[in-house]
């Protein structure tokens, strides 16, 4: 692997995971987002050497075999995916924030979505479904 | 018109690509590989206006994995012009590039990489010329001239009657006058007139720009696309490459976004004509810095003037509208003339002056982009509504129902006559922001409403294939953006052939599969493709009736269907029964079609909408008086959508409407300086953000069922973007005192109106 390979395109194309997007490129819009153990990160502007050694964890990771994480089927229910590009990075920045915080408040929610863009929603329901697993609770169906 | 109970319309049943998407599975044209395929990167001028002295790429050929540098020279063997209202613009530049960013040169290499490495060792000698690179420097006397040639006519049906200005600028004007037009403000109490300003914005849909070509042994073309139309991007092929239709296949999968960005043929002529010279597949993926290089929206500049009785009574309006097409017209000429249509929006207006001009300059060429020319003189006539409504001592929203079409009335002579109730949509707005109440001494409530025409004429043509089995596939090349339309044509040959949501599945555009279908644009595919859905649906429906008629001798008009069943007061004969007596084995279709084709009418603008968009917002807005920093506190949207047939997909497009309408509201400009752009990337060009949507954002609905499309929708989706920022606008004024007429509300815009001595 060349030094300079970004870990964006490493996951995508070397390794197939394409769920991460390629959008702005300079770590704006947070629709390449992956967990480097734990961690949100753009994968954009991370170079691959530097997770060597670390726990990559990707969209393609967040179900458990057939059984969709809480977060996914919020998205599902709520209502929060449209054009689906900024839905990985969504959903991993917000596996991210329920790890940090249990039971985020609605404002800290939208804080921490300030890395991540949305053109199509609106951001309302990104924040409701998100708000619906806050406490380790699941969205009601 | 069906009016109910509905099996599952009306329901806000699952997206049918939800799984796909939340598990990063759905696909779109970046994540697809063909066999062999090769990566392209173009080289873009950097001079908003030069002569090409001189292109070397004898290096570039050299270089590492490089299988083709091409220039202009080297696409001799096609036509190399495209575009839907004149075909100005070349896939590489020809002798001259007329904005920075222009594409001067392609590499195709093994990797992209590869390619961006080649790019730098073309060298290209340029020699600059003069640019105009605003509305002010092209229509000036005697401005340098972006196009010298004489214009060749585009594809576009109803543009056949393009009015260039010879020796200007000016690529297209549209005039349209009515009663007795100016003379009537002789007659006015009150007279209004102001300049108003839209900015350079780009749609910043997440996925940028992409396209993938391949060509086959037998001389065949398939381009998988990130297009909102298959059929337009065909026709441009078919014509550049001289290759019949039936031979190119357009393939749509997911969009990231289009927003209006994406109609027209963008990328997809260079991509096929590179891997028509490597005998290679090849692809183009743009940066988000190159989408801001390839389509924006018109930039304008509107002097529009009102007359009002004393009374209230909005006697004449006038309107002189320049637009800033960018320096290829794409659909820019179509774009003038539809919005500045509906430039006196949704009043009764007896006199009436329409002038607009399309305008070359050298920055990046316009496209459509949600709204298509309505937000641009909605925020000019709903400000000037406004100010009317003080000058006359009037509540605003009580002058704007005064003058309020009706339900019934025409527009124009020979258009649609209004098919939805305005004054409901007002007076939810105004109650659901509470208008008569008082605000707190710090904050200000403005309202705005819009209307807009949809597309017409235009046609939409659908199959619905009902298998052995009795499940369903729709063919449509209604192009999924997000906006939720394949999940709606499910759901409307569902409620058709009474068979549950899983059993449908909608196919992806596919120009060799999927039938004809103009566009994914105007928000008319709820209303046009839906309609062709249902048609094809009942047209299946209405064979299943026959069958089971013939096998009970009764007349079919006196069965319906249920449950997967032809049932009669009597009898329920289950669909798989019914297949199996009419194909006497297991296999087997019936085959429905659906059109829509109103074809062309007397209308201004040569055919008539099929239905009237209409909105309205209501603003609630804070200002920082140190900072100048605008704050949307509460925004309520209305919009009349006929009927919500997936409410929840409703919500979401007008949710995500009214964030782009803050967007141009509040924060976004392209920033040019002399003709340099600025801002090409996302950490300088700022969108929305989820801190910037209102605390309090409400999103509502009028159905009343009076829509020309199925179960009586009509579309959505555009409209509640446009009174956004007249909205604002209105409730800053009402705050502040300030009248501002040019967007966006930056801080620092804001705050210099304040300190300025009034």
């Amino acid at each position: 692997m060349p030094p300079h390979a970004l870990l964006l395109d490493v996951l995508r194309d070397r390794l197939g995971l394409r769920g991460a997007k390629r959008s702005c490129d300079i770590q704006v819009c947070g629709a390449c987002t992956v967990l480097v153990d734990g961690h949100p990160v753009s994968a954009c502007t991370h170079l691959a050497w530097e997770v060597d050694g670390c726990e990559v964890r990707t969209i393609e990771g967040l179900a458990e075999g057939e059984s969709l994480h809480p977060l996914q089927e919020a998205f599902v229910e709520c209502g929060a995916v449209q054009c689906g590009f900024c839905t990985s990075g969504m959903l991993m920045t917000a596996t991210a924030l329920l790890t940090e915080e249990v039971t985020p408040t609605r404002e800290h929610i939208v804080h921490y979505l300030r890395g991540s863009l949305c053109r199509c929603t609106g951001y309302r329901k990104i924040i409701d479904a998100i708000a619906a697993c806050a406490g380790g609770q699941g969205v009601k169906r | 018109m069906s009016t109910g109970p509905f099996r599952v319309v009306g329901q806000s049943v699952r997206r049918l690509d939800a799984l796909e998407k939340v598990t990063g599975q759905a696909r779109y044209v970046t994540d697809l590989v063909q066999p062999g395929m090769l990566h392209a990167k173009l080289l873009r001028s950097p001079y908003p206006h030069a002569r090409i002295v001189r292109a070397d790429v004898a290096r570039a050929r050299l270089s590492r994995g490089v299988h083709a540098v091409v220039t202009s020279l080297d696409l001799g063997w096609c036509d190399p012009y495209f575009g839907p209202a004149f075909r100005d613009r070349p896939i590489l530049a020809t002798d001259v590039v007329r904005y920075e960013g222009e594409p001067v040169a392609a590499v195709v290499a093994e990797e992209e990489i590869l390619a961006a490495e080649a790019l730098d060792l073309i060298d290209v000698d340029y020699e600059p010329l003069p640019a105009v690179t605003t509305l002010e420097e092209a229509l000036a006397p005697g401005a340098p001239l972006v196009h010298t040639s004489k214009p060749l006519a585009g594809h576009f049906a109803d543009l056949a009657s393009l009015r260039p200005e010879p020796g200007t600028n000016i690529c297209h004007q549209f005039d349209l006058v009515r009663g007795r037009g100016a003379e009537a403000f002789a007659e006015a109490d009150l007279v209004l007139e102001d300049v108003y300003r839209f900015p350079r914005v780009q749609h910043y849909s997440m996925e940028p720009h992409a396209a993938l070509a391949a060509w086959n042994e037998e001389g065949g073309l398939t381009v998988w696309a990130s297009t909102q139309n298959p059929y337009s991007v065909r026709v441009e092929l078919a014509r550049m490459f001289a290759v019949p239709l039936s031979r190119i296949r357009i393939i749509v999968p997911h969009l990231g976004g289009g927003f209006g960005g994406k109609t027209y043929a963008k990328l997809e002529p260079i991509v096929s004509a590179l891997a028509r010279i490597v005998s290679r597949p090849v692809r183009l993926a743009l940066s988000v810095e190159e989408a801001f290089r390839t389509v924006r929206r018109c930039d304008s500049r509107a002097r529009v003037r009102v007359g009002f009785r004393r009374d209230g009574a909005l006697l004449a309006a006038a309107c002189h509208a320049d637009f800033d097409v960018g320096a290829y017209a794409d659909i820019g000429p179509r774009i003038i003339q539809k919005g500045t249509y509906t430039a006196t929006g949704p009043y009764r207006v007896p006199n009436v002056v329409l002038h607009a001009a399309a305008v070359y300059t050298n920055t990046t060429p316009c496209g459509a982009f949600r709204g298509f020319g309505v937000p641009q003189l909605a925020w000019a006539l709903e400000s000037l509504v406004d100010e009317a409504a003080r000058r006359l001592d009037r509540d605003p929203v009580d002058l704007r129902r005064q003058n309020l079409l009706g339900h019934g009335e025409e527009y124009m002579p020979g258009d649609t006559p209004i098919d939805g109730k305005f004054e409901e949509s007002l007076n939810q707005a105004a109650q659901s922001i509470r208008w008569t109440a008082p605000t707190d001494s710090d904050h200000g409530r403005g309202i705005a409403m819009m209307m807009k025409a949809s597309i017409g004429p235009s046609v939409s043509e659908a199959i619905v294939r009902f298998h052995a089995d009795a499940s369903v596939t729709v063919l449509a090349s209604t192009v999924e953006m997000g906006q939720g339309a394949r999940t709606v044509l499910a759901q409307i040959a569902a409620e058709v052939l009474a068979v549950p949501l899983q059993r449908i599945t909608v196919a992806i555009p596919d120009t060799a599969v999927t039938p004809y279908d103009q566009t994914t644009s105007s928000s008319r595919s709820t209303t046009m493709m839906g309609r062709a859905v249902q048609e094809a649906a009942e047209d299946v429906r209405d064979q299943l009736l026959h069958i089971a008629g013939h096998r009970l001798g009764v007349a079919p008009g006196r069965l319906h269907v249920a449950d997967e069943a032809v049932v009669s007061a009597e009898h329920r004969l289950p669909y798989l029964e019914l297949l199996g007596e009419r194909f006497g084995m297991g296999g087997g279709e019936l085959i429905g079609r659906g059109v829509m084709a109103p074809g062309r009418s007397a209308a201004p603008l040569g055919g008539s909408t099929p239905f009237w968009e209409m909105a309205v917002g209501a603003a609630t807005v804070s200002v920082d008086a140190d900072t100048g920093a605008v704050v949307v506190e509460e925004y309520v949207s209305v919009a009349d959508v006929g009927r919500c047939i997936n409410p929840q997909q409703c919500e979401g497009q007008d949710e995500g409407a009214v964030m782009q309408g803050i967007g141009h509201t509040l924060l976004e400009e392209m920033e040019y300086e002399a003709g340099y752009l600025l801002n090409a990337n996302l950490a300088a060009y700022r969108v929305p953000r989820a801190d910037d949507v209102p605390p309090r954002l409400h999103c509502r609905f009028v159905e009343n069922a009076d829509g020309a499309g199925p179960f009586g929708a009509k579309g959505a989706g555009e409209g509640s973007l446009i009174p956004v920022s007249p909205a604002v606008g209105n409730a800053l004024a009402r705050l502040t005192g300030v009248r501002f007429r040019e967007l966006p509300l930056t801080p620092e815009r804001v705050w210099r109106a304040l300190q300025a001595p009034r």
